[in-house]
């Protein structure tokens, strides 16, 4: 396994904007097989994330419109890399604010450092982000500014004891005057709706995020009124495995900042309840170049809780030419490129429900569409994990300070998908 | 020339702001009116000017820009000797954009870099682990091979150096120098087994990760290390775990003996897995095989586990591999849940776990069954993953389900994309030709299909017609009739193709139809594709000698035509016909056997996965993942024969199982715990602030279980003697060791001190509150460390605990099953209406289409 020899990024119009070698020289060239690959897919959404090449293999992501495309010379994992690279992706993401051409480019000395940390002849080294924010210093213009007067530099001059300690992903000397532990309980729902309204396939998914800022070396024990919920977890590595699997209380001692706690699925022999149900009816006259568009949205099993931040998002088939409708409440768009219909709806007052009525206008001659479209839908509730997930306590061990704690629930809509 | 650039510099010289400037034009539009090799040539000696001024500043600035040239892929190889002279420098970020370039650069100018080289030697004694470390890292980069010694020293030191973040390092410098020099392979095997030895958490993945590089055949390496890091694996970090866990399930394949009881596929297809299990396992423990895992592979098994619940989807993974392929098949159904939830992620994890999903579902069905709804396909997916699903689903679809899956589908052959709407509908073959219950549902819902206005569809459900029909003879005559019709209407070759085939084949069963579908060929044959041509030109034959009266003169003509087609494998086929059928002075032998040649019973095609067979590679490997074995696949052996030959698990005894004996498991697995964790205490604790009493405390209490284990073996009594030797070797060089710690304690002391100066000089406070925290930082770890002790124990619970949650398991499964018998009514109807007759209107639509190729092929039938 000689892991990944050399990694090119990619914009969407197929420009080679950065390259970075680890070992011997890869020549550009070896991107043409992935510009090929991407040329048979059409869709960058399709471009098989693995290519094999006379003598490489081309292993790449893509996110943010830009490829990651890695360059492989032996077995490996794929999954390695393209974690890798994704990890690659999130630091960007953490340090410049996006992950963008633009913003890889302003901060290319800072992403060549970055890289030369993360991998070490091809194999990770450090991956951490607190541990990458002690070795280089994140950009922020007070420190730029600072920087242009003093000369000091980006560079951490400091060892990174995190690194060296048995808790790599929490740096040292962490000190605030305000010391907080904020978690966000995020849950969405990934739901198939059939035609009749019927629910083919629901689940529950959900992820706690936290924003610990404590100074020391605190170590927390989160627990929950009802664990049995959570069908089944993932962990950050902070947390420890046994206190789960004996107790189901989360403890561990966080990383400093903002960090994905866990990620969980809520069993699926648990009844999901779906907030909001759709009524609608598409249809397409034969030999005709028009048709009806009327749906309408309320709300259903909503806890009590206002749903916001509707939105309906619908890929028209291709014959779509354009399409006149009148919204009660919100305001839409149809972009007649690509097909796509977004209503922004807000949010449900029970009272007076919304929806969108109006006429589609079809290409003249051709044939009315098989299959109606699909309605993907947004929408976001305040204050509920829809699950019913409560966090009892969060207790702080190993420091003598009283932090202030917060939980935050919200629920959404996942991939939320009636068919019509 | 000269002077021009100088005024150049000066001004620039003048602010750096204008300097930044200047490089954000350049960069804009690098080829200027006044052309590249000009503009180029006199930023680089700008460069070099910046480089060689006694700014820092300056220097940082031209590192800078030469980093982004780098970056964009353009040379600066001619700034060597300007930059490698900064290699010294004080200003830490200067000396590291330094590194950047002399990586990058110094395999092309081998000369100048060995400038260098006493820089990083330097460096590499220096107090401070980091500079050692970074200096090993860049030394080791350099792709050079006359230093090749010097990296070897600096190796063999760095893999003694106190700092297992130094070893770290000399382990990725291992693979380094093995790929610049193999002949260093036995020294740096050495250097290997020394690291294989350490037990920080640090190195392992690194060491492991040299060893799959430079030996992966010298598996005798890690018998003495693997109880190791099977109980350091949880807290290695998570790249280092997915290498581990590849190599310990090779080694797990070549060391014990297989857990999979013969018949065990069997009952894994049969029986609903989440069921029977609980079953199974009394069963087999009433039977009691002579069969009884070894401890040491049980161990394996359970440590990773808790891993499936990592963040990394590599990890799980890699746990999901390592149980699929040494687990015991009963076992192997947790991982399904893990992988599961993995499909959640972004599309590129999607598609390499749906495909090892593909794979494993074909064998175990039960695994993911409880999961099927999982896999249904959203509008919203990428085409691949809608495939992939698709191909997951058809694996999983049975008697119980089939039903609710063909409602599913027929939503799927909807679908606006069209190339999964045609993989659907070779799905639905599938699924008719693997249940033959719903055989006939599945050809009368394709059936209806062929009234569809899109051609893709209407060709593809031609081309699995076909293969359904040939499957099951006789008792078609009405949808060949209907298909014979469609030929006026389809242009799709692939199924132009299929309904002459099937014509010809059932040519005496629709006697009325077969020769007025020639008629109408021999019309358009020149027009036609050349596949299509072919079946034409079969047809004839057929008809000829099934029918000549009728047809001998069309068939004449086709063959005539054919004769001077202008394909030369139609004018072969042509001639070779023409031999065959028409009997003439010369035709020979075979000319009598001519029908049944022509009209053989054929077997029926098989529809197959295309992940049948994949399983043969390692599961999440690259090879995996392409079907085909890429270069440095490490083949995974067989089980070794079972238990019959003894030496090899001799040998095992003697390497692996010093802690173990046959009797008394658990109290053995307590102990040898014990033995692990203390050792690990022994090392956190030295690491810190060498505790030189714990480490003997510890050492007394191995020996004395290698005592007990000689009092209660009777067969390990040579054994145990050559045990103690390798013991007492151990210890003395532990003894080494740990007088060399002492000596180097002093020395840390003066290093930490030295830091502390250098921090000093930017900031003050610092290193003393970084100080206190780390020492924190160990002894609350320490604690930790004796909680996870006692949690060991409450392991037991947590196993009822699952088993509770299985039985809770059990009454939702019926409930689903429930749930498909009453969508089985409501489903059934719709599907097996009787095959409408294809209104004109409809044709005329279908007309209008396009003319595309689908993507199967008609292989089986030539004739």
């Amino acid at each position: 396994m000689k892991m990944i020899h050399s990694l090119f990024l990619i914009n969407c119009s197929g420009d080679i904007f950065l390259e970075k070698h680890w070992k011997s020289v890869v020549s550009q060239s070896v991107c043409d097989y992935f510009f090929e690959a991407q040329e048979k897919a059409a869709d960058v959404e399709n471009v098989p994330p693995v290519i094999s090449t006379p003598h490489h293999y081309l292993i790449s992501i893509y996110r943010d419109k830009l490829f990651f495309v890695s360059v492989i010379q032996t077995e490996v994992p794929p999954l390695f890399v393209i974690e890798f690279l994704h990890r690659v992706a999130d630091t960007f993401q953490d340090y410049f604010g996006e992950c963008s051409e633009a913003a890889i480019k302003d901060n290319v000395v800072i992403v060549y450092e970055l890289l030369e940390e993360m991998l070490d002849n091809g194999f990770p080294l450090a991956t951490e982000s607190n541990i990458l924010k002690e070795l280089i210093k994140p950009p922020t213009i007070l420190r730029s500014v600072v920087n242009s007067i003093t000369g000091s530099s980006n560079v951490g001059d400091t060892l990174p004891t995190g690194q060296l300690s048995n808790i790599p992903w929490r740096r040292a000397g962490v000190k605030y005057t305000n010391n907080e532990a904020y978690f966000d309980v995020i849950e969405e729902i990934d739901a198939i709706i059939d035609k009749s309204g019927s629910t083919v396939f629901a689940e529950i998914q959900g992820v706690i995020d936290a924003c610990i800022k404590l100074s020391g070396m605190p170590d927390l024990s989160l627990s929950f009124m009802n664990p049995r919920l959570l069908d089944d977890v993932s962990f950050h590595p902070c947390i420890r495995f046994k206190r789960w699997e004996s107790e189901r209380v989360l403890s561990f001692i966080p990383p400093d900042g903002n960090f994905r706690l866990i990620s969980y699925r809520v069993s699926s022999q648990n009844l999901v309840a779906i907030p909001v149900y759709v009524k609608h009816s598409i249809s397409f006259k034969e030999n005709s170049s028009c048709g009806r568009f009327d749906i309408t949205i309320g709300p259903k099993q909503n806890m009590g809780k206002t749903i916001e931040g509707i939105t309906v998002t619908v890929h028209m088939p291709k014959v779509v030419l354009n399409m006149n409708l009148t919204p009660t409440q919100g305001s839409y768009t149809f972009d007649p490129v690509t097909k796509v219909l977004t209503w922004d709806v807000g949010k449900i007052t029970p009272q007076k429900l919304p929806s969108l009525k109006g006429l589609v206008n079809l290409q003249s001659g051709a044939p009315k569409p098989e299959e109606n479209p699909s309605l993907n839908i947004q929408f976001k509730i305040q204050q509920l994990a829809i699950s019913g997930l409560k966090v009892n306590r969060l207790d702080m061990y190993g420091e003598k300070y009283k932090p202030f704690k917060g939980v935050k629930y919200v629920t959404k809509a996942g991939k939320f998908q009636v068919r019509t | 020339m000269s002077s021009n650039s100088f005024s150049y510099n000066e001004q620039s010289g003048g602010g750096e702001a204008a300097e930044l400037g200047q490089e954000a034009t350049s960069t804009i539009s690098p080829s200027g009116a006044f052309g590249l090799f000009s503009s180029d040539l006199k930023k680089n000696e700008d460069l070099k000017q910046m480089l060689e001024s006694n700014k820092d500043s300056a220097k940082l600035d031209a590192m800078k820009r030469i980093v982004g040239m780098i970056a964009k892929g353009k040379n600066a190889s001619e700034l060597f000797p300007a930059v490698v002279k900064n290699v010294a420098s004080k200003n830490i970020e200067i000396k590291k954009l330094v590194y950047v370039y002399l990586v990058r650069y110094a395999e092309e100018q081998q000369d100048l870099a060995l400038l260098s080289i006493s820089t990083f030697q330097r460096a590499l004694k220096d107090p401070n682990q980091l500079i050692r470390a970074s200096a090993l890292r860049v030394l080791s980069s350099i792709r050079v091979p006359i230093i090749v010694p010097i990296m070897m020293l600096a190796i063999k030191e760095a893999s003694a150096d106190l700092s297992p973040y130094v070893r770290k390092n000399a382990a990725h410098a291992i693979q380094k120098l093995y790929s610049l020099d193999p002949e260093q392979k036995e020294m740096l095997i050495e250097v290997i087994e020394k690291l294989l030895k350490d037990k920080s958490t640090l190195v392992a993945g690194s060491v492991v990760m040299a060893f799959e590089e430079v030996c992966p055949d010298r598996i005798d390496l890690i018998h003495k290390n693997y109880r190791k890091l099977c109980n350091l694996l949880v807290d290695v970090e998570e790249w280092g775990q997915v290498v581990i866990i590849h190599m310990l399930t090779r080694y797990a394949r070549t060391q014990f003996v297989s857990p999979w009881k013969e018949g065990d596929e069997l009952e894994d297809n049969e029986k609903n897995f989440y069921e029977s299990d609980d079953d199974q396992k009394e069963k087999t423990d009433k039977r009691k095989k002579p069969y009884t895992m070894d401890p040491d592979h049980r161990l394996l098994i359970r440590n990773t586990k808790p891993l499936l619940q990592s963040r990394n989807a590599a990890v799980v993974m890699a746990v999901a591999q390592l149980y699929w392929h040494i687990s015991p098949k009963s076992e192997a159904g947790i991982i399904s849940k893990s992988l599961v939830r993995l499909l959640r992620s972004n599309r590129e994890v999607q598609y390499i776990v749906l495909q090892n999903i593909a794979t494993m579902s074909i064998q175990r069905k039960g695994m993911f069954e409880p999961y099927l709804k999982s896999f249904y396909v959203r509008s919203t997916d990428p085409t691949m993953i809608k495939t992939l699903k698709l191909e997951i689903l058809t694996n999983l679809a049975n008697e119980a389900n089939i039903s609710t899956l063909l409602r599913e589908f027929q939503t799927y052959v909807k679908s606006q994309d069209k190339q999964f709407a045609a993989a659907t509908i070779q799905t639905i073959g599938r699924c008719a030709t693997n249940i033959l219950e719903v055989t006939d549902t599945c050809l009368n819902g394709l059936v209806c299909l062929l009234s569809n206005r899109d051609e893709i569809v209407v060709a593809e459900s031609v081309v699995v017609i076909k293969k359904l029909l040939q499957m099951q003879p006789a008792q078609h005559g009405e949808i060949i009739k209907h298909m014979a019709k469609l030929l006026d209407s389809i242009t799709v070759p692939v199924a132009r193709a299929s309904i002459l085939w099937l014509i010809g084949e059932n040519c005496e069963r629709v006697p009325k139809i077969a020769p007025d579908v020639l008629r109408k060929m021999a019309k358009s044959f020149t027009s036609e594709d050349d596949l299509v041509k072919l079946q034409i030109l079969n047809l004839g034959a057929k008809l000829y000698l099934t029918n000549s009266k009728q047809t001998k003169l069309l068939t004449q003509y086709i063959l005539n035509l054919g004769k001077y087609d202008q394909n030369y494998d139609i004018r072969d086929r042509t001639r070779f016909i023409r031999q065959l059928i028409v009997p003439n002075e010369k035709s020979g032998a075979l000319s009598k056997y001519a029908k049944k040649i022509f009209l053989a019973q054929k077997p029926a095609p098989l529809l197959e996965s295309p992940f049948k067979d994949r399983d043969h590679f390692q599961l999440g490997t690259l090879s995996h993942t392409l079907n085909v074995k890429a270069t440095g696949y490490l083949e995974l052996s067989n089980w070794p024969e079972v238990a019959p030959d003894p030496s090899v698990r001799n040998v095992e005894v003697i390497e692996l199982a010093k802690e173990w004996t046959p009797a008394g498991k658990a109290k053995q697995e307590n102990s040898a715990k014990k033995f692990y964790s203390e050792s690990e205490e022994e090392e956190d604790s030295s690491d810190s602030s060498s505790d030189s009493e714990s480490e003997s405390g510890s050492e007394s209490g191995e020996q004395g279980q290698s005592g007990e284990e000689g009092d209660s073996s009777e067969d390990s009594s040579e054994d145990s003697s050559s045990e103690q030797d390798s013991e007492s070797g151990r210890d003395s060089g532990q003894e080494n060791k740990r007088t060399a710690k002492r000596n180097s304690k002093a020395k840390g002391k003066s290093d930490s001190e030295d830091g502390e100066k250098e921090n000093e000089k930017s900031k003050t406070s610092d290193s003393s509150s970084a100080e206190s925290s780390s020492i924190e930082d160990s002894s609350s770890d320490s604690e930790s460390e004796s909680e996870s002790e006692s949690e060991s124990e409450s392991r037991r619970v947590t196993k009822e605990k699952e088993k509770k949650t299985k039985q809770d398991r059990t009454p939702v499964a019926k409930d689903v099953s429930l749930l498909d018998l009453d969508d089985f009514n409501p489903v059934s109807t719709p599907v097996a209406l009787p095959p409408p007759a294809l209104s004109p209107s409809l044709m005329a639509d279908l007309e209008g289409l396009n003319l595309s190729t689908s993507s199967s092929v008609i292989s089986e039938n030539i004739y």
